[in-house]
Parts: C-alpha cells; sequence; structure tokens
C-alpha cells in the first residue's frame, strides 16, 4: 500500500548515508513495511548499497542482510541445501514475495514465524551488525532475537549480515514444521542440527534444546506465543511432538 | 519505467507502491484486494519476475520493464494462460483472475501448484477450475445453446484485465474520501473539531455528524425498506462498534484525504458496552438504541437489545418429547466470517448534465440503493440514477449501503466527482461479517426413527446495528426447520444488539448457523437409534404435498416445483459407499458425515424483475435486465436463455444490465435470484418477441415481461464427506468429498458446477479455518494474513453430482443455485469428526488446535 506520511526515499550509496534522520527508516525488500500503514516520513534504501548476496569467507557463509530470499537459495548452501528450501517454503509469503523480501528484513523484523530467524538460529548464525558510531557488532541470532518483533537492534543500528559457520552446514539436520492451514503462518516450527533443537514460531524468540536433554529443555519454555494463528496450549503440545520427531530422526 | 512495452513517464510518490503508480498511469486491470501482499490479485512481472505490487516500491521500478495482465495478451489475441483461464472457465467474478494470469505466467509450469500459488486467493471458484486451467485442461465452450457449458460473455475481457470492475475509471478530475473510524466500543461524542483537517492541504471537505441528513435508515437493502430496522445515521453522534464511521474527509488525493484524517479532532465520553449477546438481553445490559422508538424503528424491544424476534410452537413438544425412544440436545455455536470479496466496496459518484446524482457502485442491488439513497438524501428517486459495473464478488456484503451514502453526500456538497474505496482493513472492521449464533436444539425420535419433537433456540448476535438481522434470524430458521416433518415443532429466536461490528448477510442468510445446529443434533439422534444418518433423513424429510412448517401457520407461496432431495440422499451414500477418495495417513482417525440443506429459491414478499428484449434485423439481439453480475453467472444465463428461445447463437445477444437508467426495475441479486426471477423474466420476454415475430411483426422487436418472485419452490443440497484425523495434532485432512444438488433443469453444467463448488468451498472455510476474532469489541484479524481465507492447498477437490428434475416454476426448469451449497458443508464435516473421534464439535471453526483438545477429551467425560 501507499505509505502516505513519507515525503523522502534516499538510496543508500554508502555507509555514511546510514545516518537517520527523525523520522527515517530503512528499507531493504519492503514487503513488510508497505504491508500496513507506518509512522514514518523518510524511507533510507539499503538494497542500493550493492552488498553482494553471499561471500565465503574462512569459515563462514556470509549472507548479505538485501539479499533476497528467493536469491539466498542459490548460496552454497552444501548438505544444509534442503534445509533452506524448506525454511524458504515455510515462509507464510508466496514466490512473489520471496523474489523481493530480504533475508535481514526477516530476521529485524523477528516475527515469531519468521522464517529466516528460524533458519540462521537452527544453523547457529551470528548477526553482523554496524553500529551508528562506524564499528561492528556480533550476536548470536538466538539472542538477536527478544521477543515478537523485538531485537537488540538499537537507533542507527544496521544489520550487515548474517555469518553461518561452515561447521553447521554439513551437521545432519531435520526439520519439522506446524501451522492451523496446510501453507498458512507457521505455528510451531522445530528445526534440528546436530545436537541442537531450536524451537521459533511457537515461542516469542528462538529457544534452543539439547537434544539429549528434550523433555527438561520444553517444559522450561517459558515464552509461547498467542496470536490468531495458534494458542499457547495448542502450540506448546505441538512443538513437543515436533522436536521428538525430530530427535527421533537425528537419532536415527 | 517500461509498462507493457511503452514507456511511462515515472516520477512515483516517496512511499507509493507500484499498484498505484500503475493504476494512475491507466493500468487499471491492476487490481486491489488487499493491498497488503496477501491476494495477489495486484500481481505484476517486474523484468519477468512476478511480484505483488502492492508491496513493490514504485520507485524501485524506474528503469524497469513491468508487464501486466493486459500486456501478455489482449481480446482475440490471448496469451496462451490467458486461453487457458477462458477455456477452463477459470474464474467467476473475475476480480482475481489478472493475478493468477499473471503469476502463471510469470512462473511457467509448476510441479507444486498448490505452493506456488499461496499467494493467489480466489473467493468464487473454490479453485477447481483455476487447477483445470492451470493444467490447461478446458470446460467451456464459446458456442452452444441451452444445456451446454457456454462461457460467460465477459471471458475474454476477464482473462485480459480489460472488463471494467467498479472503480476502473480514469482517476482525472476525482476527488478521494477517507474515514475517520472510532476507537470505542460505546461512546457519545461530545466535541468534533474539523477546523486543523479542513484546513490541510488538499482537503476540500469534511463531514461530521453535524453535517449529515437527521433520517435513520439501515445499512441492509431489501425489496421493502421496511424489513430492515431504521437505526443508523449516517455520521452519528453515538458510536456503537469500534470503526463506525466518525468522520469523513474529501480531498485531491487519496494520500492527502488519509493524512487529514488524523486530523479530526474528537473528544468522546466513553459508555458502558455490550459485548455478550446473553448478558445484553439482560435487565441491566447498556442499551444501544435505547434512545430509538420500537415503532418508528422497527426494533423489536429496544429496551432488551432485541431487534427481533419469534417464539412458537406447533403441536406440543413436551409430550413429543416425552413420548420418543430416544432424545438428543445440545448447544453449537458459530463464529464471525467476512465476504472476503476481492473488491472491496467502493463508490464512484458525480453530477450528470441535469444535475442529477450518478453513484456507480459496487453492488448486488442498485435499484435499492438508489430508492434509499433518495430517501436518505432528500432526492426525489429520478434525481438518482445508481450503476453497477461487473461486481468483484458479492456473497451478500454487497447487500448493503456502506460507502453510497458518503460519497452522495459528497457530491452534493462539492458538485465535483467523489470517490470513496474501503481498505481491506476496513471490511474486516466497518463492513458487516457473517451473523455469528448460538443455537441449541433439542430433539427426539421414536424407535423406527420418526421424529417426534423438534425444538430450536437461536440467539444472534448482531452487532452494532440491525441491518438483516430480522431477515437473518426468520430465514435462518425457516427452511432449515421446514425441511423435516415432525407435529411437534419449537422455534424462539432472538437478534441481539451487542457492541461489535454489525452483522449482515452472507451466503446462506441464516441457514447455514442453524443448520449447524441442527444437522448434528440429528446425527446424533441416528447414533442413538442406531440408524445412518441418511436413514434417519429419508424417515422424517419433507415430501411433495407436504406443509412448511416452523414454528406457526405454514409459508403459503412456496411451494414443490419440483423435488430431489430422495434422489440427492441416494447420490450421497452411493458415492461415500464406493470407499474411494484418498487414503488415510497411518494412525489417524477417519470418519464420514452428511448433512442436508433445504433453501427457498427465492426470499419471501416479493422479489421484482422486468425485462426487455429487442431482436435486430440483423439476426442479433439485446436484453436489458437490472439485476448485476457478480460472479453468480446470471448474465450467461440470460444469454443463453435469450439465444434458446430466439434461436440465435449465444455471442449474438448483447446484454445490458444493472443500470437504473438503462433497464427497468429490478429488486437485485440476493436471495440466488438471478436465475429464477430475472432469469423467468427474460425468458418471457424473448418468448413475447418470437411470438410478434411469429405474427409478423417487423424488426426490430422489443418486448417486456416481469417476473414478480412468486410462487417459489425448493432446492435441495445433500453434502457428504469422509474425514481423517490427526490426534496428535488435530490435523483434519478431507479424504472424500461429494455433494449432490436438486437443481431443477441445469442451465449450464460447468457453470453450475462451480457455484457448488465455491459454495462448498466458502463452507471448508468457515468450518475449519475461517473467525474474526474481536476482542472488547476489537477485531483483532484485519487483513488476509491473519484470517484464513481457503487457499488452493486448502479446498479438496468435491464430486458434485446434479439430481434429475424439472421444476415446474423455474425457467425452462431450472431452480436457483447459488448460496445453498455453503449450507450442509460444516454439519457434515462435524459430524464425520464426531465419527472419527467419537467426540462431537460443537464450535466452528473446527480449527486444529480445537480439533486436538477434542481429541484429547476423554469421551466419557462427555457423556
Amino acid at each position: 500500500m501507499d505509505l502516505v506520511s513519507v515525503t523522502e526515499l534516499r538510496a543508500a550509496r554508502e555507509r555514511a548515508d546510514l545516518a537517520l534522520a527523525p523520522g527515517e527508516t530503512v528499507l531493504a525488500g519492503g514487503t513488510w513495511l508497505f504491508s500496513e500503514p507506518q509512522p514514518v516520513t523518510g524511507l533510507v534504501d539499503l538494497t542500493t548499497l550493492g552488498w553482494p548476496d553471499w561471500e565465503e569467507l574462512p569459515g563462514t557463509l556470509r549472507i548479505g542482510a538485501t539479499c533476497t530470499v528467493e536469491r539466498v537459495l542459490h548460496a552454497p548452501w552444501g548438505p544444509a541445501a534442503g534445509l533452506v528450501r524448506q525454511c524458504a517454503d515455510a515462509f507464510l509469503m508466496s514466490v512473489k514475495v520471496q523474489h523481493v523480501a530480504t533475508v535481514g528484513g526477516n530476521v529485524c523484523l523477528a516475527l515469531p514465524a519468521a522464517a529466516a530467524v528460524s533458519l540462521a538460529s537452527a544453523l547457529d548464525a551470528t548477526a553482523l551488525v554496524w553500529t551508528p558510531d562506524g564499528g561492528e557488532r556480533r550476536e548470536p541470532v538466538t539472542t538477536f532475537v527478544t521477543g515478537a518483533g523485538t531485537t537488540t537492534l538499537r537507533p542507527g543500528e544496521v544489520l550487515r549480515a548474517i555469518d553461518v559457520p561452515a561447521t553447521a552446514l554439513t551437521l545432519p539436520h531435520a526439520f519439522r514444521r506446524a501451522s492451523l492451514t496446510r501453507h498458512g503462518r507457521s505455528s510451531a516450527v522445530v528445526i534440528g542440527s546436530g545436537d541442537r533443537l531450536v524451537v521459533t514460531a511457537s515461542t516469542t524468540r528462538p529457544v534452543v534444546l539439547d537434544r539429549h536433554d528434550l523433555e527438561t529443555g520444553l517444559a522450561a519454555i517459558d515464552c509461547w506465543y498467542d496470536d490468531p494463528h495458534g494458542p499457547t496450549d495448542w502450540r506448546a503440545h505441538v512443538t513437543g511432538v515436533l522436536a521428538r520427531e525430530v530427535a527421533a530422526e537425528l537419532a536415527a | 519505467m517500461r509498462v507493457n512495452g511503452r514507456s511511462v513517464d515515472a516520477n512515483p510518490g516517496p512511499g507509493q507502491c507500484l499498484r498505484t503508480f500503475l493504476r494512475e498511469a491507466g493500468h487499471l486491470e491492476v487490481k486491489k484486494g488487499c493491498d497488503t501482499g496477501d491476494c495477489g490479485a495486484c500481481s505484476v512481472l517486474v523484468d519477468g519476475a512476478p511480484v505483488h505490487s502492492c508491496l513493490y516500491p514504485a520507485a524501485r521500478g524506474v528503469g524497469r520493464e513491468v508487464t501486466t495482465v493486459a500486456g501478455l495478451g489482449a481480446p482475440g489475441d490471448l496469451h496462451p494462460v490467458q486461453q487457458d483461464f477462458l477455456a477452463a472457465g477459470g474464474f467467476q467474478c473475475g476480480f482475481c483472475t489478472a493475478g493468477w494470469v499473471v503469476t502463471a505466467a510469470g512462473v511457467g509450469p509448476v510441479d507444486d501448484v498448490e505452493r506456488t500459488f499461496k499467494g493467489n486467493l480466489c473467493r468464487c471458484t473454490g479453485y477447481r477450475s483455476i487447477r483445470d486451467a492451470l493444467a490447461g485442461s478446458g470446460n467451456t465452450t464459446a458456442q452452444g445453446g441451452f444445456g451446454d457449458s457456454v462461457r460467460p460473455p465477459a471471458a475474454e475481457r476477464v482473462v485480459t484485465g480489460t472488463e471494467p470492475f467498479t472503480l476502473d475509471l480514469p482517476d482525472t478530475g476525482v476527488l478521494h474520501m477517507a474515514l475517520l473510524q472510532s476507537p470505542h466500543a460505546h461512546a457519545r461524542i461530545t466535541r468534533v473539531d474539523a477546523s486543523r483537517a479542513a484546513a490541510a492541504p488538499g482537503v476540500r471537505l469534511v463531514l461530521t455528524h453535524h453535517d449529515v441528513p437527521e433520517v435513520l435508515y439501515s445499512t441492509g437493502r431489501h425489496e421493502s425498506r421496511l424489513d430492515d430496522p431504521d437505526d443508523t445515521r449516517m455520521l452519528d453522534d453515538v458510536v456503537r462498534f469500534r470503526g463506525q464511521r466518525v468522520a469523513a474527509v474529501v480531498a485531491d488525493s487519496v494520500a492527502e484525504a488519509q493524512r487529514a484524517v488524523a486530523l479530526v479532532d474528537v473528544e468522546y465520553d466513553v459508555l458502558p458496552a455490550a459485548f455478550d449477546p446473553e448478558t445484553a438481553r439482560l435487565p441491566g445490559a447498556p442499551l444501544l438504541h435505547g434512545d430509538k422508538s420500537a415503532e418508528d424503528s422497527r426494533i423489536a424491544d429496544p429496551g432488551r437489545n432485541v431487534v427481533a424476534a419469534t417464539h412458537g410452537e406447533v403441536g406440543d413438544v413436551e409430550a413429543g418429547l416425552a413420548a420418543a425412544a430416544a432424545t438428543v440436545a445440545g448447544t453449537w455455536w458459530t463464529s464471525r466470517v467476512t465476504h472476503a470479496s476481492l473488491e472491496t466496496h467502493g463508490a464512484r459518484g458525480w453530477l450528470d448534465e441535469d444535475g442529477r446524482l450518478v453513484v456507480r457502485t459496487s453492488t448486488q442491488v442498485p435499484f435499492l440503493v438508489r430508492d434509499e439513497l433518495a430517501h436518505v438524501l432528500g432526492l426525489a428517486p429520478d434525481r438518482v440514477r445508481v450503476v453497477a459495473a461487473r461486481v468483484g464478488g458479492g456473497f451478500g456484503g454487497k447487500q448493503e449501503m456502506l460507502v453510497e451514502d458518503l460519497v452522495g453526500l459528497a457530491v452534493l456538497r462539492l458538485g465535483r466527482p467523489v470517490q470513496l474505496e474501503l481498505t481491506r482493513e476496513q471490511q474486516f472492521t466497518l463492513a458487516p461479517c457473517r451473523h455469528p449464533m448460538r443455537v441449541s436444539v433439542t430433539a427426539g425420535a421414536d424407535a423406527d426413527g420418526v421424529l417426534t419433537a423438534l425444538a430450536v433456540d437461536v440467539l444472534s448476535d448482531t452487532g452494532a446495528y440491525g441491518n438483516h438481522a430480522v431477515g437473518v434470524l426468520f430465514h435462518g430458521c425457516h427452511e432449515s426447520v421446514a425441511v423435516y416433518r415432525c407435529p411437534n415443532k419449537r422455534v424462539d429466536g432472538e437478534a441481539v444488539y451487542t457492541n461489535h461490528v454489525p452483522s449482515g448477510a452472507f451466503r446462506g442468510y441464516g441457514l447455514g448457523q442453524v443448520i449447524f445446529a441442527i444437522e448434528s443434533a440429528l446425527d446424533e439422534l441416528a447414533r442413538e437409534l442406531g440408524l445412518s444418518p441418511v436413514e434417519l433423513r429419508r424417515r422424517n424429510v419433507v415430501r411433495p404435498g407436504d406443509p412448511f412448517v416452523v414454528n406457526g401457520a405454514p409459508t403459503p407461496d412456496l411451494d414443490y416445483g419440483s423435488y430431489g432431495l430422495d434422489q440427492c440422499l441416494d447420490l450421497v451414500e452411493t458415492a461415500l459407499a464406493r470407499g474411494d477418495g484418498e487414503p488415510a495417513p497411518e494412525g489417524w482417525a477417519v470418519g464420514e458425515g452428511m448433512a442436508v440443506a433445504m433453501i427457498a429459491t427465492i426470499p419471501p414478499r416479493g422479489h421484482h424483475a422486468t425485462a426487455s428484449v429487442t431482436l435486430h434485423a440483423d439476426g442479433t439481439a439485446e436484453v436489458a435486465v437490472g439485476s448485476a453480475e457478480f460472479g453468480n453467472g446470471s448474465a450467461t444465463v440470460h444469454v443463453q436463455l435469450v439465444a434458446e428461445e430466439l434461436g440465435i447463437a449465444p455471442d449474438a445477444v448483447r446484454l445490458r444490465s444493472s443500470d437504473t437508467d438503462a433497464t427497468a426495475y429490478d429488486t437485485g441479486a440476493y436471495g440466488s435470484t438471478g436465475s429464477v426471477v430475472a432469469g423467468m423474466a427474460v425468458a418471457d420476454a424473448a418468448r413475447a418477441v418470437c411470438a410478434a415475430v411469429g405474427e409478423g411483426a417487423p424488426l426490430p422487436v422489443t418486448r417486456s415481461a416481469e417476473h414478480h418472485g412468486t410462487p417459489r419452490s425448493v432446492a435441495f443440497n445433500v453434502h457428504g464427506v469422509r474425514v481423517a484425523v490427526d490426534r496428535q495434532t488435530g490435523e483434519l485432512r478431507v479424504l472424500r468429498s461429494v455433494h449432490a444438488v436438486d437443481a431443477g433443469v441445469v442451465i449450464n453444467p460447468e457453470q453450475l458446477r462451480g457455484q457448488v463448488e465455491g459454495g462448498v468451498a466458502q463452507g471448508y472455510g468457515s468450518a475449519l479455518y475461517e473467525e474474526m476474532l474481536v476482542g472488547e469489541g476489537e477485531v483483532l484479524t484485519r487483513s488476509f494474513r491473519h484470517y484464513r481465507v481457503p487457499q488452493l492447498g486448502d479446498v479438496p477437490p468435491t464430486e458434485v453430482l446434479f439430481a434429475d428434475t424439472h421444476d415446474a416454476l423455474g425457467p425452462r426448469g431450472a431452480k436457483s443455485m447459488s448460496e445453498a451449497p455453503y449450507n450442509p458443508v460444516a454439519p457434515a464435516v462435524a459430524n464425520a469428526v464426531r465419527d472419527a473421534l467419537g467426540v462431537r464439535p460443537h464450535e466452528l471453526p473446527m480449527s486444529r488446535d480445537r480439533l486436538w483438545r477434542l481429541a484429547t477429551t476423554h469421551p466419557e467425560e462427555l457423556a
């Protein structure tokens, strides 16, 4: 929809352009920003910064924050390519949105059902954040996302990339998902990778469980999420079902 | 930017999306369904890749190649995908079609259509014909007569995006309206100051309750305006639901109007609110319309929040229950459901050369809107003209006057064209929804399974206003109860005001809610008696000659023009007994269920149509009829009827419709009347032309005919289903779905099948997925992202079977069949769930979380 209060759109060309004036916000794919009325007066387009979609660094696969969901499928995921495809399919939004929506935007939006959060958390990825003083900081995605729609991003900070450890790509993995309709918004997602299980969608933030102490971990979850896509009692139950399936698959 | 190969002078606004930019540039084939990226109606290709243009920053399109549906092909020169949608008949209203065609053309052949097209919603078809289009299989013919699957007259224009819908008009010189909505469920406006808004850039007019007529009316429209209570003011100084219109701002652009809305200063005195329809009737409850007169406003009991009531008994229910070998009792609840027509409500008004008010609007009832607009605005009816173009879906939702009143007033005040287009969010927060109901049923039968008593108690939540409250209550309790022969019947029903978004007309018009309860109760009764559910129906449904009885005297003008309920029961029973369909996943609980629905072919108390047919010397004909086409297929039927009577090809028939100037009076397209009222008038007019020609009248010959909606016949639907339920997660899969209809002689098999499939799909939506959540009067599900309209992958295939009957009252033996298929779906599914799990569902939708809770309930706890 038209964002009627927006009076300026700036294309960022260099890092200095990311200093935001009052009322400005950054624009990546725009697929969420343009889906609701926004109380902003200016947009700063990140997609003109020319960040590579991905970079193969020593021991790390770096996914640029502006890489679209559709393009990220083509990154060198190796044995994890199937998991990435499952996560892309877990997006509520269609392939038409995936052509435009970005990985970084999905992580920063930090919805419980955000599929990029599920993927990055499961692969033990790190958020690379540009700080307004010209520096940068790193934080695991599992703690970067603090709740439904909230992150540790402070004013002026911009998510630059998601760094995925190469070791995570070769771990055995398993994926399970539940929703109220077949292709609807995720109500619970459990991804196992090695000995870690990560719960998203049914919890307000990613929850990491130990595959070998699953029941204790499930019982300790204190952030079940409630919204029109499922009440907490059902989500908690289904998460347990999915988690046990994931654990069984990884143990097989 | 290049659009469809042509350079466009591109200077989009900084916050503008590609959708509005393209429409401003004249590309009206790009539709707005949701504006949030959920429905896909606005899909376009950007550099060959399909995107939702409502989510795509227009500025990012500069320098790129954009292709709309009209750029893919044109009438006479169709793109292969457009040809496939044409041949398959892959649309009904056609508002979503551009998006499907563009997406399909953009992605090419795919294996997983359910995943690929989850970003495209269709509310009309139930998706089977769209699947056929995507698979390249044809279902329709360009030529053919009565009884053939002739394609709609507008088909080529629909698949190319060139058929104009309501607001597909150039934007030049038009002012735009935006609405301020109430933040409170119940409040008195103590002060409203529009001065800041009026002074804002581009603003031409601000309307508040100080500026509108004192006239009370109802948004619900019927042949008689006395059918609905006069309880609504255009803008009121008391607001009765969150989302109610408080002020309207008219400005040069939508953006300026929306910005200025925030500048209207309003102070409220918040009042106690009533949210529970049970307690809203009790002494001490806050009264919504206690200030109004029962007589003048036609409200049953304003002092008790009761807008309509029926209480009555035939025979002796207590004695019947006492004599019964088995009795059952239970209470069932249905949820709020939105129509989800892909085209939102919208209207544009202007003054013609004679200074008459012209309103082009998305309505099922142009003549009724004209008459009420004249009433509210204090004009003579002949000073108002109402026109409907092709309407983008109705389902009852467009049997309301929701935008035309404010548009009309603004046009009269400003003398300039004014347009109001509701947002999708406003469709949830402001436009009426389906009446949620609580229905209690007690039934008894003797040892042979013959009903001895049937008692029904209905509580209907009409929300803040009583539009359709009366009709929905009475209709809901009518055919649902009258379809059963039982000497002892009691029906108590009340429709109650609460401080919720108003309820209104919705496909089935109350029947679905009451049928859900009665058919569930009778299923349980059959279990108690050890009878099959079909056999119990056979022993109790009405047969030709039986009177139609609810809780008083039999309905006078309802008759058995034909009767195919027995065939429908046999057809469904046989189909389910074949045991075919999808296999159940291992370990899942499996069950079967069925339910029956009857519907009168025409609403009671008069439904009028006048049609005229002209045969020209060149062998072509023209038919003028007032009813609107909104995906119901009446345009196709009217053309087929004329072609058949005159012995000419369907493409030699031109249709003019839904214009209060260009056609004679028509009550409108509701109550499934497009074929049986307007269609009768059309067929009679065509026959009169034939007769005149036979008597040697020189061409052109024009003849008119009328139909007044009486006597009325009855049509029948039986739905059968086999389901599997995963007790662990509550997931339900439909393994087999079969639906038998008694629609009399079939005028157009593909179109009838499509109507049935669409109604069944909507039924599955209400049964399994759809629910408007509200909290303290606030609608919490305000978009298709959070309200689950079934996607392509959510609707199982349904086998549609036709009973072989010939109706004595309908056109060439046909009966209506549009809303009815919706009605028996939810109870059939509920009965199948009961069969599978051993526990009966009492609440819709039967969402996965509810089914999981049901599956984990121990049956003994319920005993």
